[in-house]
């Protein structure tokens, strides 16, 4: 799975970071963090993370980065 | 629903904005292969609504870009530009404004809701005057505001602020006027509102706390307003930000309960049916969005059952449990922990719980020079809810806690009704 985030439209609305813990984070500065290339137990997550997003700012693929 | 979920069965949406799109991609999600059909009352296919009073305004995002992508596979049929005028549960049938009717085996009520229209005293000029709730509200307002205002916005909520806000990014003159000693005061206290008005002020927005209009000046186009404590204000459009009030009035007499705080909401259970006036749960109807009053833990004491939040986060995460109901399937419910944003004056406000419930509320950091912010909020001891600004690292934890709390061994007793109406 391959996932991708759109800075310029992020918002820092957080909702990625509630739906996938294990996949999206903050540090200390705000600034938005996620592993690009999870693994399959992510799926259900990280496609729960991409619809409550509220501004459409998260992509998700088929394979590895 | 009425025993068919095949190809011959029929669901129709009554609403065709984010919680009605949501609801019927869920029901393909599910395997639904009968036919959806979706009503909605503006000519337009679903778009945003929260942008409206944000990136919209101020040109960050044009109008092709805030349509809300439609999934490939929906395969829906939409009548926009028509609203549903009836509801006869007997017969399952919709009645629409143009006369036609609808049948259905499962019915979504994701009708939404409208702006409140002013209240008076008297009458507002109609040119220049907007309430800002759909899209066409939008397009009037940027047109307003072109014409470089001043601009007048009334009502003291996020809305108000969000206008004022975008106003002052292009440049716009802005007097705001409420009630309250603080903007958003009842939704978030005194500590948020404080440090949201020392934003507005910064801005350069002339907050006029704890006045209201006493007549509006102008004939056909407005020129200002008197306040209630006889000041002048001029202006060439104003904004009329009162709140919102859900679209049901097509439901009365069909015999489903609204909520009791005025905000014409449907009442709805954990699984989103709406309530009969008897209590019972209606067979085959569920309602979502601006258009539902959810059930949460915290009834009784004061706190009514259910609350119309009007939320984007509400119509996103009931949607799949609305569908799942709807189609007899299983479904996680009533776990969701509300959530809300405000992007004001460059503070990104987010929140997660049910502030507005709160007794007591905890400030963790308050630092107006970086425009940060963190308050947690409690009721009876019991953590309801945390608002952030610029600082969204802190939600989470919060948002865990009461995610655990409202789902975890103690949920059977945070649901023990305590209310009259409680289900």
């Amino acid at each position: 799975m391959r996932v991708r985030v759109d800075r310029a439209s992020c918002e820092n609305h957080g909702q990625c970071v509630f739906a996938a813990p294990g996949v999206f984070s903050f540090d200390d500065d705000e600034e938005l963090l996620y592993e690009e290339s999870p693994g399959p137990e992510h799926g259900e997550a990280v496609a729960r993370a991409a619809r409550s997003c509220p501004v459409r700012a998260i992509t998700v693929g088929e394979g590895a980065v | 629903m009425r025993g068919r979920q095949g190809p011959g069965a029929a669901v129709v949406v009554v609403g065709a904005g984010l919680a009605g799109l949501r609801v019927a991609t869920a029901l393909r999600e599910r395997g639904f292969g009968g036919r959806i059909t979706l009503v909605g009352d503006e000519p337009h296919l679903p778009y945003d609504r929260p942008t409206l009073s944000k990136d919209l305004l101020t040109g960050r995002r044009t109008e092709a870009q805030n349509a809300l992508p439609l999934p490939p596979d929906l395969d829906a049929r939409w009548l926009l530009g028509r609203s549903a005028v009836g509801l006869d549960r007997a017969a399952h049938r919709v009645a629409l404004d143009d006369g036609s009717v609808l049948d259905y085996d499962g019915l979504v009520v994701a009708s939404g809701a409208s702006a409140v229209p002013w209240p008076g005293p008297g009458t507002p000029p109609a040119g220049g005057t907007h309430l800002l709730r759909g899209l066409r509200d939008a397009r009037g307002l940027l047109r307003s505001l072109e014409h470089g205002g001043p601009l007048l916005v009334v009502g003291g909520g996020f809305l108000g602020g969000e206008v004022a806000s975008a106003a002052r990014a292009l440049g716009v003159a802005v007097t705001h006027v409420y009630r309250a000693r603080l903007p958003l005061e009842r939704a978030a206290g005194p500590v948020v509102g404080g440090f949201v008005a020392r934003a507005g002020a910064a801005a350069g927005v002339d907050a006029r706390p704890g006045t209201s209009v006493a007549g509006f000046l102008g004939g056909r186009v407005l020129e200002g307003a008197v306040l209630s404590d006889g000041t002048r204000v001029a202006a060439g459009a104003a904004v009329l930000a009162l709140g919102a009030r859900a679209d049901t009035a097509w439901l009365d007499g069909s015999g489903l309960r609204s909520a009791p705080d005025g905000s014409r909401a449907l009442v709805v259970d954990h699984r989103r049916r709406p309530l009969a006036d008897d209590g019972t749960p209606a067979d085959g109807i569920v309602a979502v969005g601006d258009a539902a009053a959810s059930p949460h833990p915290y009834s009784g004491d004061g706190a009514p059952a259910h609350l119309a939040l009007g939320h984007w986060s509400e119509a996103v995460d009931h949607a799949d449990t609305a569908a799942a109901t709807l189609l007899g399937q299983d479904a996680a419910a009533g776990t969701a922990v509300p959530s809300f944003w405000s992007d004001q004056f460059g503070l990104r406000l987010r929140s997660v719980g049910l502030p507005r419930l709160a007794d007591r509320a905890e400030v963790h950091d308050h630092d107006p020079a970086r425009g940060r912010l963190e308050v947690s909020y409690h009721r009876g001891g019991r953590l309801v809810g945390a608002l952030t600004a610029n600082r969204t690292s802190r939600l989470a934890a919060y948002r865990d806690r009461l995610r655990e709390e409202w789902s975890g061994p103690d949920r059977e007793l945070l649901h023990a009704c305590r209310a009259p109406g409680c289900v």
